[in-house]
């Protein structure tokens, strides 16, 4: 796998806590799930995608996870058009 | 630090101490009783009048923003009503604000508290626009920024809002700690606060509230100076019941007790708010019933020991509006009005259709807020995401709206109706919820008294209506 440089900015998960040691009162779907933190950050030191790394956050602070992106990016769009907003207010409310 | 318990249950355990800590204040100070305590004493002491606030907010880029009225949406809604009906219909922008929603106000006053108080930054747990306000003001006080949300499900999916707001977030240079869905964020929110000793903004402490009491305020001088009177009706986005106790007091200071303040929440009956598979049925992110009943019923469930925004001591009535119907007013706003803004800041616009066609012809209504508007915060995003999503998506009559279900747009105007909440049933479950706190044998004068406040009643009232299981 390729490997990544220190100083990236990149993604970390990590499973902050097991389903058994979630609240209790939960619904019964998020009770089988873990808890899962993502965060970003620059990386600490080299390393691949999957390893155990630091990052350093924006504001300075170490955080500790998985590797899971290199890169993390913002794709959220407008979504594909919705024909049905189109016709609001061009009819009889506009007249 | 890294030789303490960080267990769930241990940080659970500390979360008293962490809190005190963390908001600089000691709650116990006001307490009178589990259920009771000195709301105005507490609100009083946070020490800022209102001419200060209004200073420190204008240091910071909030406040002051303008007010708009709406005149096509107006003569819309006058065509489909009864003669003489069809209030004016007036918009407060406060999309105006730093970082493009109301939310800076309340930032804005506690930030400048965390700086004063000498934190070197401040942590706020939150999914909403709160999130940015808080970074952007803190960024202009030179403090560092921790933001917690909830953003995805198990899959690792996020709804578009939710991620527009942890982009902004980022953008502002904050460090977006992104967790998936559960109560368990209160552990994580508790955990940093003791880990970095940052200032708790949480939206609930008497700053966060007394932040929004210059929104009420401007509106009551601004409407006076424009028609002469004071506004018959404020509508108020509501969630966790800040927006509408600031708004509310913020009126009463100017003395327009008279203005109806109106709250308005989207209905997500049906949807459970903790559920991994529900999280992403839903549209709206906040400003809706998940999260208004039960804040309106107890508000002393928030992440600090006693809620400063108490929703139901200033509430006149309560609107509830489907997710379809809101959609379609945001267009409507767009189309007629000439100004875009985001679909959750067009909750209460939607209300107020329904009440200016109920009001006479020469009563104002307020609409009290907006938001910015954009990629992932836009009406387009939310439906084809809630489609994508299995949501099934139609023009037709919005009565049919099924929270995670179906998203109906009005086909006309005049099916824009919502529906009223019965405000006396919610009366009836906050005692309830009380009882549950403190057995009402146990119950003394000054409890009732403060029951009777907290919800704007009488003791007579609470005495008639006694919880009995």
């Amino acid at each position: 796998m390729a490997k990544i440089e220190k100083g990236s900015w990149v993604e970390i998960k990590q499973v902050v806590l097991q389903p058994e040691e979630r609240a209790q009162n939960l619904p019964e779907d998020t009770k089988q799930t873990p808890y899962v933190m993502r965060m970003s950050g620059f990386l600490t030191a080299d390393a691949e995608l999957g390893d155990t790394v630091t990052i350093r956050s924006l504001i300075g602070r170490e955080h500790e996870g998985t590797l899971v992106t290199l890169n993390p990016s913002y794709s959220h769009s407008f979504g594909p058009t919705m024909a049905e907003l189109l016709h609001i207010g061009i009819d009889e409310e506009a007249k | 630090m890294s030789q303490r318990d960080n267990s769930y249950a241990a940080v659970m355990a500390r979360s008293n101490e962490i809190m005190k800590a963390s908001v600089g204040m000691d709650y116990d100070d006001y307490v009178i009783s589990p259920i009771a305590f000195d709301y105005e004493r507490m609100m009083h002491d946070t020490g800022y009048t209102h001419a200060e606030i209004v200073k420190i907010q204008s240091e910071t880029k909030v406040g002051n923003t303008p007010l708009f009225e709406l005149k096509r949406l107006t003569e819309a809604v006058r065509k489909i009503s009864e003669p003489g009906k069809g209030a004016r219909i007036l918009l407060k922008d406060e999309a105006a604000n730093a970082s493009g929603s109301f939310k800076a106000r309340r930032a804005a006053l506690s930030v400048f508290e965390a700086a004063r108080k000498g934190f070197k930054g401040v942590v706020a747990a939150t999914s909403g626009n709160y999130g940015a306000a808080v970074a952007s003001q803190a960024n202009q006080r030179d403090l560092k920024c921790i933001v917690i949300q909830e953003v995805f499900d198990s899959r690792g999916v996020g709804q578009p809002e939710i991620i527009e707001k942890g982009r902004k977030c980022e953008a502002y240079g904050a460090e977006v700690i992104k967790l998936t869905v559960g109560p368990e964020l209160f552990y994580i929110h508790l955990l940093t606060l003791e880990q970095t000793g940052f200032f708790n903004a949480s939206l609930y402490t008497p700053f966060g509230i007394r932040g929004v009491e210059t929104l009420g305020t401007e509106i009551a001088e601004e409407v006076r100076i424009r028609y002469g009177k004071d506004p018959d009706a404020v509508i108020i986005t509501h969630a966790g019941g800040g927006n509408l106790t600031g708004t509310a007091r913020g009126l009463l200071a100017a003395g327009a007790d008279k203005t109806r303040i109106v709250a308005c929440s989207v209905d997500l009956s049906g949807l459970h708010m903790a559920s991994d598979t529900d999280f992403n049925k839903k549209s709206f992110t906040t400003g809706h019933t998940g999260f208004g009943v039960p804040f309106a019923t107890w508000p002393d469930r928030a992440d600090v020991p006693r809620n400063a925004a108490r929703s139901m001591r200033y509430m006149d009535e309560y609107q509830l509006v489907t997710q379809g119907e809101v959609f379609f007013v945001t267009e409507l706003l767009t189309k007629l009005e000439g100004i875009e803004r985001g679909p959750a800041g067009n909750t209460s616009l939607t209300a107020a259709i329904t009440m200016a066609r109920q009001m006479d012809r020469d009563q104002i209504v307020v609409v009290q807020e907006t938001e910015y508007t954009g990629a992932g915060k836009h009406h387009n995003s939310q439906l084809s995401f809630a489609r994508e999503n299995g949501i099934k998506v139609y023009v037709g009559d919005p009565a049919e709206n099924v929270p995670g279900k179906t998203i109906v747009l009005p086909e006309r105007l005049d099916q824009v109706r919502g529906k009223a909440q019965d405000l006396e049933s919610l009366k009836l479950s906050y005692l309830r919820n009380a009882a549950r706190r403190h057995p009402v044998q146990a119950w003394t004068d000054e409890d009732i008294s403060f029951l009777a406040q907290d919800i704007k009643s009488t003791p007579e009232w609470v005495r008639a209506n006694l919880p009995t299981d």
